[in-house]
Parts: C-alpha cells; sequence; structure tokens
C-alpha cells in the first residue's frame, strides 16, 4: 500500500489507483519501453483530480488504465471496490464516462439525438430509447446549461457549445467517473473557464469523481481537489495543486522559467517568464 | 427533439413503401408495349385472386412474366446495394464508401465469373451449380473488402483518401482480370458478359433461386440491422464506441461477412451497378438523419426505388434498344460523387 492510501476512510474512496503501471513493447523480444512506472492515487466521490504532465508524459495512458481500456502491467484500479480492467464493458460504460479528445463526427446529427446515443450502455436488445432515456438526456444538458442547444446542428454550434454538449453527452451515462482528455484543447480561455467551472460545479452536486488529463497548468492548479504531476512516465508528486505546484519541479518537468504565486484561496497561479 | 419510436419508423418505411409501390406500378406500364394503368391494376387484382389464366397471354407474357420479374429483380439489387453501402460507410469510416466505388463490386463480378467457368468442369448437377455463381461472387466481395481495408492503413488508422484510392486501383486490376478470364470465353457469350458487367437487369434468375435470394437478403439485412446501434456510435469514434461498451470485433464481423454477401448477391445477377450504395444512403439522411436504425430499412426501401426508376429509364428512353442500368446509375452517381468529395475537402 502507497503512501496515500490511508488518507481517506477506505468506504469513502471510490477511485483507487494502486501503484499502477504499464509497458509497451513493439514486438515481444524487445525490450519494453516503459511508457507508466507504479503510480497511486484515491479519490472520492465530488473531488476532481487533474492529471498534468507535458506531451508523451504518460497522462493518456493513465487515463486508459484508469478506465479499463488497457490491462496494468502491475498494481490495479479499484472503482468502488471492483478492478475496471475486468468489468464487463457495458457494466462499465453505466459506470465510467470517457470524453475522449474532440472526435469527428462523419455525418452531421442533431444535439439531442448526439447526446441520447450515451444511453446505449443502458440499452435491452434492439428496443428504441425509452422516456426515461429522453428524460435523462434533456437533464443532462439542463445540467450544462445547453438545452437550448437541442434542436440544433453538431456542426451549426461554437467550440464552447460543442464542448458542453459532449460533456452532456457524458452525462446522460449515468458515471460514477468521469474521464476527460484535455477537454479544453480547443477552447479560447473564457470557454475553458467555463466548462472546468460547470465541471466543478456538476462533481459537487452529483458526487462524480472527475479525472481530467491537461496541460493546462493553471487550470489544473485553479479547479482540482488533487494533482498527480506525471513526467517521462513516472508520477513524480501527488497531491492539491498548493502542495504539487513547487517552482523547482514545475521548471523541471515543463522545461521552462516560470514563477508560482499562492492566491488568497490557496490556488497556485503560474505565470511563465518569457525572455530566459 | 424527436427520438425515435417504433410508429415513427413504420410512418417512414410506410411513405417510402407507398413511394416504391407507385414506382413499380408506373414502371410495369411503361416500356415498348403500352400498357393501361387502369387495365394494369385490374389485372394485378385478377393475378392476386389466382385468377392470371382469364388475362390475354401476349400481355400476360410481357407484363406478368417479363417486366415485373425485372422489377423484382431490380427492387432485390437495389436494396442490397444500398444497405451494402451504407453499412461500407459505417464500417469504413468513409462517406464516400460504396461497393462500386471501392472495388467490391469488381471483385464479386471476378468471383461470379470465375464461378461461371470452373462449374461446368466440376461435373455437379445444374441446380448445385447455379448456387456456384452467388457464392463465387461473395468471395470476391469479401477478398476484395479485406484487400482494400488493409491497404487503405496507414499508420494503424483507416486513411480515407488512401482507401478509396486503394479501392480505385483494385477495380482496375479486377477489371483488367476479368477481361483476361472474358478472352477464354466463347465471343458468342463475350457480349452478353459485357453488358452485364455494366449493370443489366434484363436477364432475372430462375425462380428457385429468387427465393434463396430473398430469403438470404434478409437474413444479411437483418444481421446488419443487429448492429445498427452500435454503428452509430462508431461514426462518432472507435474509441467513443469502445468505451461505451461495443464489441466492434462483433460488429466488424458481422458488418464485413452480411454487406459482402449482399453485395456479391447483386452482383451475381445484376453485374456492376454502381453508385446506388452511395446516392441513396446519403439522400436518406438528408430526408431522415443519420440513425442506423431508421437509415437501413428506409435506405433499403430507397435504394429499391432507385434502382426500379434506373431500369425504367434504362429501357424506356433509347427504346427500341437498351441501356445499360448501370450507365444510368453513373450518369447521376458520379458527379455526386465528385460533389461529396469537394465537399468533404474544402
Amino acid at each position: 500500500m502507497s503512501a496515500t492510501a490511508a488518507r481517506f476512510p477506505a468506504t469513502d474512496v471510490r477511485l483507487s489507483v494502486e501503484q499502477v503501471s504499464y509497458a509497451y513493447a513493439a514486438n515481444p523480444s524487445q525490450a519494453p519501453l516503459f511508457t507508466l512506472e507504479a503510480t497511486s492515487f484515491q479519490a472520492r466521490p465530488g473531488e476532481i483530480v487533474a492529471i498534468l504532465g507535458p506531451n508523451a508524459s504518460g497522462k493518456s495512458t493513465l487515463l486508459k488504465l484508469i478506465s479499463g481500456a488497457l490491462a496494468p502491467l502491475s498494481g490495479r484500479v479499484l472503482l468502488n471496490g471492483f478492478p475496471t480492467h475486468s468489468l464487463d464493458p457495458r457494466a462499465r460504460a453505466r459506470r465510467i464516462a470517457v470524453v475522449q479528445q474532440e472526435s469527428r463526427l462523419l455525418f452531421p446529427a442533431r444535439v439531442w439525438e448526439f447526446v441520447l446515443q450515451r444511453r446505449h450502455p443502458y440499452s435491452r436488445g434492439l428496443a428504441f430509447e425509452s422516456e426515461e432515456d429522453v428524460l435523462i438526456a434533456k437533464n443532462a444538458l439542463a445540467q450544462v446549461g445547453a438545452v437550448a442547444l437541442n434542436d440544433r446542428w453538431l456542426d451549426q454550434i461554437s467550440g464552447g457549445e460543442k464542448q458542453r454538449v459532449i460533456l452532456a453527452r457524458a452525462l446522460a451515462q449515468q458515471p460514477l467517473l468521469l474521464l476527460l482528455d484535455e477537454p479544453t484543447l480547443h477552447l479560447d480561455i473564457g470557454a475553458q473557464v467555463d466548462l472546468l467551472e460547470a465541471l466543478q460545479r456538476l462533481a459537487r452536486q452529483n458526487r462524480y469523481t472527475v479525472v481530467v488529463v491537461t496541460h493546462e497548468l493553471n487550470l489544473a492548479g485553479g479547479y482540482s481537489d488533487q494533482v498527480v504531476l506525471l513526467h517521462r512516465g513516472k508520477s513524480l508528486r501527488v497531491g492539491p495543486p498548493a502542495s504539487v505546484y513547487q517552482r523547482e519541479l514545475l521548471e523541471q518537468v515543463f522545461q521552462t522559467a516560470l514563477t508560482v504565486e499562492m492566491g488568497g484561496s490557496g490556488r497556485p497561479r503560474v505565470s511563465i517568464l518569457s525572455d530566459s | 427533439m424527436q427520438p425515435l419510436t417504433l410508429g415513427r419508423l413504420f410512418a417512414r418505411c410506410a411513405v417510402l413503401g407507398v413511394v416504391l409501390l407507385l414506382v413499380t406500378l408506373v414502371a410495369l406500364k411503361l416500356g415498348a408495349v403500352p400498357v393501361s394503368l387502369y387495365g394494369l391494376g385490374r389485372d394485378l387484382i385478377r393475378v392476386a385472386m389466382g385468377k392470371s389464366s382469364e388475362l390475354a397471354s401476349e400481355y400476360r407474357l410481357i407484363v406478368f412474366d417479363i417486366r415485373l420479374p425485372r422489377i423484382l429483380l431490380g427492387i432485390f439489387v437495389g436494396a442490397s446495394l444500398s444497405v451494402a453501402g451504407a453499412s461500407f460507410q459505417a464500417l469504413l469510416r468513409n462517406p464516400l464508401a460504396d461497393p462500386y466505388v471501392l472495388g467490391v463490386s469488381s471483385g464479386a463480378a471476378l468471383g461470379a465469373i470465375f464461378a461461371l467457368i470452373a462449374a461446368p468442369h466440376l461435373g455437379v448437377a445444374p441446380a448445385v451449380a447455379a448456387l456456384f455463381t452467388p457464392l463465387g461472387a461473395f468471395l470476391g466481395a469479401a477478398t476484395t473488402i479485406a484487400a482494400v481495408y488493409f491497404l487503405g492503413r496507414r499508420q494503424g488508422a483507416i486513411d480515407s483518401g488512401t482507401l478509396l484510392l486503394a479501392g480505385i486501383i483494385s477495380a482496375s486490376f479486377l477489371s483488367a482480370l476479368i477481361m483476361l478470364l472474358m478472352t477464354t470465353l466463347p465471343s458468342s457469350n463475350v457480349r452478353g458478359m459485357a453488358f452485364w458487367l455494366m449493370g443489366d437487369l434484363s436477364t432475372p434468375p430462375p425462380r428457385s433461386l429468387q427465393w434463396f435470394l430473398g430469403v438470404v437478403f434478409f437474413v444479411a439485412a437483418g444481421a446488419i440491422y443487429t448492429t445498427a446501434a452500435d454503428l452509430n456510435l462508431l461514426l462518432a469514434g472507435e474509441q467513443e464506441a469502445i468505451h461505451l461498451g461495443v464489441d466492434l470485433g462483433r460488429v466488424r464481423l458481422v458488418v464485413y461477412i452480411a454487406a459482402s454477401v449482399l453485395t456479391g448477391l447483386a452482383v451475381s445477377v445484376s453485374g456492376a451497378i454502381g453508385y446506388v450504395g452511395l446516392l441513396v444512403p446519403h439522400a436518406i439522411r438528408l430526408l431522415f438523419g443519420g440513425d442506423y436504425r431508421v437509415l437501413l430499412p428506409t435506405t433499403a426501401l430507397g435504394g429499391a426505388i432507385a434502382v426500379v426508376i434506373a431500369d425504367t429509364l434504362a429501357r424506356t428512353v433509347v427504346a427500341p434498344t437498351e441501356l445499360s442500368v448501370g450507365a444510368v446509375t453513373a450518369m447521376a452517381g458520379a458527379p455526386f460523387f465528385i460533389y461529396l468529395l469537394r465537399r468533404r475537402l474544402t
């Protein structure tokens, strides 16, 4: 058991990542290429965990391990005590909602149609969506403040609106655990803040456990309860933003000169020093 | 917000069903021998009541023994090619996919011709030998789509442009092989074969085979329909679908085999009729949206309508000679393909 394992009473823990590692080898005879060394953290309902790190630090691999899409080489990921990888795929989809980096739709679809699609893990045989499914989809749109977009075409709304709809789509799964891979990637700064505020509010209200992969230092610092700092496949530090955001550490990881100030609310703020 | 219900699905199918019925009536009426709509309706009722002996024999021959089987074949071929096209579009995640454009029809044609040439040498009963052509076409279709799929991959993912190029190159290679095989045939067969290759509905298969085709169509299209909701998710992204619990391997296998069967059967009885699988699903998407649970049945009806219209044009516009139905669909489909391609590139 890692040092962080004792942070909460066991009943309170929803997501428990225990000494999880993953290795990838191009072919079995070669030495494995480590993509993630043993990583541990735990999260309670309502908590937001940010997985932070530069490109190729293992962020997405960790997210895939948490989602159960990849089997860990060692260690385990428990969701309410069950290993996520060994859950039946449909059962897993009723508990874990994954929001990928932007995926391109091949054919235009209406917003409501797109959200309703994610009721699929609850479908029975060839039956169409029930009135309950429709209600849940509507409610999901309401939760992100996107009811007005209901009948719009997905390719005719703004990037920020689309990201809200994608979030609503994930909520339609009624998950325990919400995993997001770089959700703010193509958003302007206003839409980024909107999205994270929505995420924070939803996590608190609906008791979702949220794990967000990002390389946006200030968004992670401003909205998460815990940060997992990854660098070249190693988790360097796990903890609340204030304890992880230390100048030397961040400078080493992100290879750039920066300053860290503590805000009044205990939230660190990072500024990049441009000419150094 | 109009969520899909059984009632809405039936309403949409019913609209197209009525259109198909009207188109069928008009197609029965039109042709070298004029027939009045009133007389046609009266006679259809007579036939339905089992009193076909009351019809004038020459008239009965033309309308019920020549035109009707040809229309029924058109319905089967149109439905098969459209469902196959819509399926390939989802399977390959490519809106430009179509059995003809991807070379699958050429592969099926090669398989069919190979079976035609080989069958007499195998010494089996003619009834069994008749099944060799569709079987050969299916194998040809399945092999081609597998080849195009693997040739169209770059760095592990399907690349849309590479896939289309692979399909077009495969089609031209397979056509060359078909030409080679045709040189081994007696010259009297070659003209008919060349006409068939362009798409031809004028020689419906024997009645026993018609039943077989109908049953296999419903089995294959039904199998694809069981994956309809999964295909919707697949279109939103492969990873998305996996995260939502879709068994991608099973869905791919079912759709791959069933769509190859549909293409193979259609080609074995009608040659390579192009662009139906491209044009029809796109038109239906504009009318009824992209949900595959609606798209698959309505695209089958739409494909039937399109091919019956195209074939009626093929046999009437240059009467008393005939155009190949494939020429008619290509005249409509090729410009549409260019339009889709341009729209995607900009």
